[in-house]
């Protein structure tokens, strides 16, 4: 109808350019509609990118359940007593005020990917020319024989944040004297490569303050891991003692737990413990599956743009896909984020699309002013996005290096979670 | 020509042994020259027994030493001691760096010096220096002598016309770290530099001339033209 309208008052040449340019959208439909789900690094950002370039070229709607966000990264450093809850919360007022997207606070539960629609719990039915989903992960089930999410409060995850993280903090916080922590790490691939041993550290150094003689199992089915070296190293320097962990070589890929006894069986020999981290084998948020558009347990995405491999109007950003080389963190999915908006802006409004540039730099910290970090660049291919270049701090490095680092770390987070919530 | 044909000598050393000591004065250039042209530093700096800080620090021994790390000088710049925790360690090839362009090792550097640019008096300033840092026997971890590669960007890089579109979007990986408004906590700020400040620096990371790891990877696939972009982009906020 649209269409018709604008070739009555517009000049013939304008209406002909626009029904020539087949990758614009051109003003068929009034505003493109283009909805987003998930408000995390992918998800934020890229809302936030395509409505700020567009200029209110583009309708944008995001759809994310919490009204507060605690962001993953950080949350250990509240385990450690480094940060309040309070900091790493963060709401989507400014998106919504500033930037005029309409932010909806609901679950998307269905994508008919035929009628380009999103259905929501609530019963609204979003139509969309360009859906976003950036879900980040969810749980495989039975990936820890005995746990599934109805022992989450026994033995929580804290793989999302927030409630579980809080959870996890109350019972280290109320551990007997000289107790005993596990945690049971994830094979790969798996959200944020050194989170479970950043969050070894950061029990860790809790534990050395409020309960020094507590120890410390991780149950590995993984023969390596991030920055094992620095975390080790840092182990050994700051928490002599305390952390044992028991790798594939001992058992670590042959465990179940037991929530109601408070028992984690590795290899047939059962462990009595205090407090219990099951962080289980992961995959793409449930949204995905339910699109359709996973391969196995991940979204694949083409990295030139982001988007999926199995439908052209689906972009995937984040923890949910299967990209290539970059590993599953918030910065990942903020670099690919941006990346995305610049590829949906092109096809709906025909602005520049330039060559697609990725990078990731992961901070950890191992005990106060003992920050290290690992990351790299990376270029989009045809198969995949591929690693250009790469850092990673050095062991034995001087204190005032470390400090640097985790100072570095600090303006890290103010810049991300600027760059996603505005 | 005396510095080219040691410069060879030494990558012969290095690449024999893998190991080579610190040069003798008398290898880096001409110490009584180096004496002479000195005296352009000697408005801020004093060297030699009994030297003492002034506006800018004594250079005792400054060879191998951190950057930013003398005791008793107060006066650093901001920039300059991130480069130290970044890495920056006064080698020769550092020296020659940050004698020919201050601004090319470290942006917001308080010495205002606009530079030694003909290679043998930075060479024989050096020499001169040299002669009160250790002997190449107290230091246990030396250095290699290769002579610093010329620092100074062409005029055609630096006359470079960036798109400031390409340039908006590249900013987006910067501002995932370096945030838009300018805030400076734990990284710098890079908003609002003069665009040539900005072309030296991301060039200076580009070479691994800068030390920092995570700048060194992201610069050193950037383009002469996306360096030009960026650099106008972010002075323009």
């Amino acid at each position: 109808m649209k269409l018709n309208r604008r070739a009555f008052i517009g000049t013939g040449a304008a209406a002909a350019a626009a029904l020539q340019a087949p990758n614009v959208w051109g003003a068929a439909h009034g505003r493109p509609k283009v909805v987003v789900i998930g408000g995390g690094a992918g998800g934020a950002t890229v809302a936030r990118y395509l409505a700020k370039d567009s200029k209110g070229e583009i309708d944008v709607t995001l759809v994310e359940p919490t009204r507060q966000y605690y962001t993953c990264f950080f949350s250990n450093l509240y385990i450690g007593g480094f940060r309040d809850l309070s900091s790493i919360a963060h709401s989507y007022g400014t998106l919504a005020s500033e930037y005029g997207i309409n932010v909806v606070h609901d679950w998307a539960t269905g994508i008919d990917r035929d009628a380009k629609t999103v259905t929501l719990a609530g019963g609204a039915v979003l139509p969309y020319d360009k859906l976003v989903l950036s879900p980040g992960i969810d749980f495989v089930d039975g990936a820890v024989p005995g746990w599934d999410l109805n022992a989450q409060n026994k033995m929580p995850h804290a793989y999302k944040a927030g409630s579980q993280t809080e959870l996890l903090k109350a019972q280290l916080e109320s551990m007997p004297e000289g107790g005993r922590f596990a945690m049971v790490a994830p094979p790969n691939p798996y959200r944020c490569p050194p989170g479970p041993y950043e969050r070894v550290s950061m029990v860790a150094h809790l534990l050395s303050q409020i309960n020094p003689t507590a120890k410390i199992l991780v149950v590995d089915p993984k023969e390596k891991f991030s920055k094992q070296a620095l975390f080790e190293e840092g182990w050994n320097r700051h928490y002599a003692g305390m952390v044992e962990r028991i790798g594939p070589d001992f058992g670590g890929d042959k465990v179940e737990v037991d929530p109601g006894a408070m028992t984690v069986t590795v290899d047939g020999v059962v462990e009595k413990v205090d407090v219990c981290n099951v962080i289980p084998a992961q995959k793409a948020g449930r949204i995905c599956e339910i699109a359709g558009i996973n391969d196995g347990n991940w979204a694949p995405v083409d990295g030139h743009s982001m988007v999926s491999r199995m439908d052209a109007n689906i972009h995937v950003l984040g923890d949910a896909t299967n990209q290539g080389d970059m590993p599953k963190s918030g910065f990942s999915a903020n670099s690919q984020a941006k990346v995305a908006a610049m590829a949906i802006r092109g096809e709906l409004t025909g602005s520049k699309v330039f060559p697609a540039k990725f990078s990731n730099t992961c901070w950890s910290l191992i005990d106060t002013d003992d920050g290290v970090k690992v990351g790299a660049s990376y270029q989009a291919t045809d198969e995949k996005i591929a690693k250009v270049d790469g850092f990673i701090s050095q062991t034995g490095e001087d204190a005032a290096l470390r400090k640097a680092t985790y100072e570095e770390s600090l303006g890290w987070y103010a810049g991300i979670t600027a760059d996603m919530f505005g | 020509m005396k510095i080219g044909v040691l410069s060879v000598a030494a990558g012969f050393l290095l690449a024999a042994a893998h190991w080579v000591g610190y040069a003798a004065a008398d290898e880096i250039g001409d110490a009584e020259s180096g004496e002479k042209i000195f005296r352009k530093c000697a408005s801020c700096h004093q060297v030699g027994k009994g030297a003492e800080h002034r506006i800018g620090p004594h250079l005792n021994g400054i060879f191998g030493r951190k950057a930013g790390t003398v005791d008793g000088y107060e006066r650093y710049s901001e920039g300059l001691v991130r480069a130290g925790n970044d890495g920056l360690v006064w080698s020769l090839e550092k020296l020659h760096a940050y004698l020919e362009n201050p601004k090319y090792l470290v942006s917001g550097t308080r010495m205002n010096f606009a530079g030694l640019k003909d290679q043998q008096d930075r060479a024989d300033v050096l020499a001169y220096l040299r002669r009160f840092s250790d002997n190449p026997a107290n230091i246990p971890e030396a250095q290699p002598t290769a002579v610093a590669p010329e620092v100074e960007l062409s005029p055609e890089i630096l006359a470079l016309v960036g798109d400031p579109e390409y340039g908006e979007y590249l900013a987006s990986e910067c501002t995932t770290c370096h945030q838009r408004d300018g805030s400076d906590q734990g990284i710098p700020s890079i908003t609002g530099w003069p665009e040539e400040d900005f072309v030296i620096a991301l060039h200076a990371y580009k070479r691994k001339i800068r030390p920092h790891p995570v700048m060194q990877a992201y610069a050193g696939r950037l383009t002469e033209e996306e360096i030009a972009a960026l650099a106008a982009y972010f002075a323009g906020l």
